[in-house]
């Protein structure tokens, strides 16, 4: 059961061999026994579950049913959903009930998937590890010890673990991608503008994206059918035709040209990773693709871009969190001023804080042209990079990672080591292209622990379904992504 | 671009966030790091490079000035920290 995919699922509900409700109970029953260990969700509420759960057999019985009616998803606390505590992985949120939903919640909402409850993330998505969330570490499912990554940390846990039938997370600099490849499962971040960000907690609006994180490509399709499309409350929210994602799974891959940028092959990457993706364009060799070797020049640039464009973004978003109208205020304060400054030094993490200063100073008086313009203007150059680069190929493959899944605290206290596991994803970010990692095998680690490790899929704007038929089609002739990991019973 | 402590306690402040004499100690050497990171783009020409913002060529939206938000002012104030008759309450800034 826990192993099927969507459409199997559906399937059962479509045929009564399974309720929604007893599907929901299932794996709220698995919640019970392996939650308290992993740590992927933070707010759980049976009872409105199992609500929605009721809600969604009636709609199959009534015969008004579509593919995602009764499938029990986990929604990353960063969600805004009505009358559900929203945390952002902050205790600045800790007493935060939404009062309203998000436009992807609205969408699950409507077509009658079921809310699990809202998985663990970083403090307000600031973060590799999911270490700097205020609700605890999430363990990574494969080896208890090391992070699940992040900050979709909890979201990717909660698929790899079973704890879900799938779940959303959201992608600043490589937030779905990361864990999905440090966890071995699916996950996309759609081109920037397709994804609502109504109601998701904002770190850095011009980067930030919500997608799915699921077993299969498959899965992710379905699931980018639902959470996909114009929402005129998001101010960068684009107004296309309605698309159906998994309209080219199947098709043949013989003529796919798949470029791979020096780049992403160069000093930093582990062997072990290396290897493993090596493997993966093998079997796109077999399949029928077209290897062309391409280059991304300013890559190494990205980091230092990003780590003044999203400080800066976030700066200012998180000036809301001003201890008036919600979040946390302090207990004891003197004046306006020292509550506004008592309550932010208490609500908000090392991470978060770090960032709101680092932005805070780029955006100072003086300041604004040697930084943020200057950030700007690279961010030009490195979209540049890849509209060169898709000239000469259709999709690029590459690692998601530089490493697999390190151990708890090994990089907490160094916050530029942490920052260079976003390395190869956060220039589609920038350019606000299309990014998915797919799980490609396993790598030993330094203790010989064989972990997971993604490939990188990236396309180009709005490619989003031939992307997914290319690892819909490496998922046809491999069955790492069927692989769960031990203790998960 | 080396910073002090005293800047970390002029940026705090234009931040509001409180810090102590220690956890600026502290947060310097962590900034100084990422600054240092930061730096890296200072080595790239970007002359006549028009900065970039989003990767689609949009202009922003608008909308008939119409009111479209019902009153929900008992729903939003549940979740302050403190109100009063219907308004939220702070310290009092004016004599």
């Amino acid at each position: 059961m826990i192993n099927k995919s969507l459409k199997e699922l559906a399937a059962m509900l479509a045929s009564k061999d399974i309720s929604s409700v007893e599907l929901t109970q299932e794996y709220l029953n698995r919640i019970d026994r392996h939650n308290p260990e992993i740590n992927a969700y933070i707010s759980l509420d049976q009872e409105k579950t199992l609500a929605q759960a009721a809600a969604a057999d009636q709609m199959l019985a009534q015969g008004t049913a579509s593919a995602l009616t009764g499938i029990p998803i986990a929604q990353k606390d960063i969600f805004c959903a009505k009358g559900w505590q929203t945390t952002c992985g902050s205790k600045m949120l800790e007493n935060f009930i939404a009062p309203y939903d998000a436009g992807i919640i609205e969408r699950f909402n409507a077509v009658g998937s079921v809310n699990l409850g809202k998985t663990n993330m970083d403090e307000f998505a600031m973060g590799s590890s999911n270490e700097t969330s205020y609700y605890g570490k999430v363990q990574n499912p494969w080896d208890r010890r090391r992070v699940p990554g992040g900050s979709s940390g909890g979201s990717a846990a909660a698929v790899a673990a079973r704890l879900c039938a799938a779940a959303t997370g959201t992608d600043t600099g490589g937030s779905i991608r990361q864990p999905a490849s440090l966890c071995g499962l699916s996950g996309l971040k759609p081109t920037y503008g397709l994804a609502s960000r109504y109601g998701m907690i904002a770190f850095a609006s011009s980067l930030d994206q919500a997608g799915p994180m699921a077993k299969s490509c498959e899965d992710m399709a379905l699931m980018m059918n639902v959470m996909t499309g114009f929402d005129e409350r998001d101010s960068t929210s684009l107004n296309r035709e309605k698309e159906d994602y998994t309209r080219d799974l199947g098709k043949p891959l013989a003529g796919l040209r798949v470029g791979l940028p020096k780049e992403y092959f160069a000093e930093g990457l582990e062997a072990g990773v290396a290897k493993v993706v090596e493997a993966a364009i093998d079997e796109y060799r077999k399949l029928g693709a077209e290897i062309v070797d391409i280059s991304l020049p300013n890559t190494m640039l990205s980091i230092p871009v990003y780590y003044v464009l999203a400080p800066a973004e976030a700066s200012s978003n998180l000036s809301r969190y001003d201890g008036v109208r919600f979040g946390h205020r302090a207990a004891e304060y003197d004046d306006l001023m020292d509550m506004y400054c008592k309550s932010r030094a208490e609500g908000f993490g090392a991470e978060v804080k770090r960032r709101i200063l680092i932005g805070t100073y780029v955006l100072s008086a003086g300041y604004y042209d040697a930084y943020y313009l200057k950030a700007q203007q690279i961010r030009r150059l490195i979209a540049q990079d890849f509209e060169r680069a898709f000239e000469q190929c259709d999709i690029i493959l590459g690692p998601t990672a530089p490493s697999t899944a390190f151990k708890a605290g090994e990089k907490a206290d160094d916050p530029v080591a942490m920052y260079l596991q976003d390395i190869y994803t956060i220039a589609v970010n920038l350019a606000g292209l299309p990014g998915m990692s797919i799980p490609a095998g396993f790598a030993p680690a330094d203790d010989g622990k064989e972990l997971p490790v993604g490939l990188q899929v990236i396309g180009n704007y709005f490619d989003e379904a031939r992307m997914l038929n290319a690892g819909h089609a490496y998922q046809q002739v491999t069955d790492w992504h069927t692989r769960m990991p031990e203790g998960i019973a | 671009m080396s910073l002090s402590t005293t800047d970390v306690k002029r940026i705090a402040h234009l931040a509001r966030i409180a810090v102590s004499e220690a956890e600026a100690e502290q947060t310097l050497q962590k900034l100084s790091g990422i600054l240092g990171l930061i730096e890296q783009m200072q080595a790239v020409d970007t002359t006549g490079i028009a900065p970039m913002s989003h990767s689609q060529d949009v202009t922003q939206r608008l909308r008939e000035d119409v009111v479209t938000e019902s009153n929900q002012r008992e729903l939003l104030q549940s979740i302050a920290p403190a109100v009063e008759n219907g308004l939220y309450l702070v310290p009092k800034v004016i004599e």
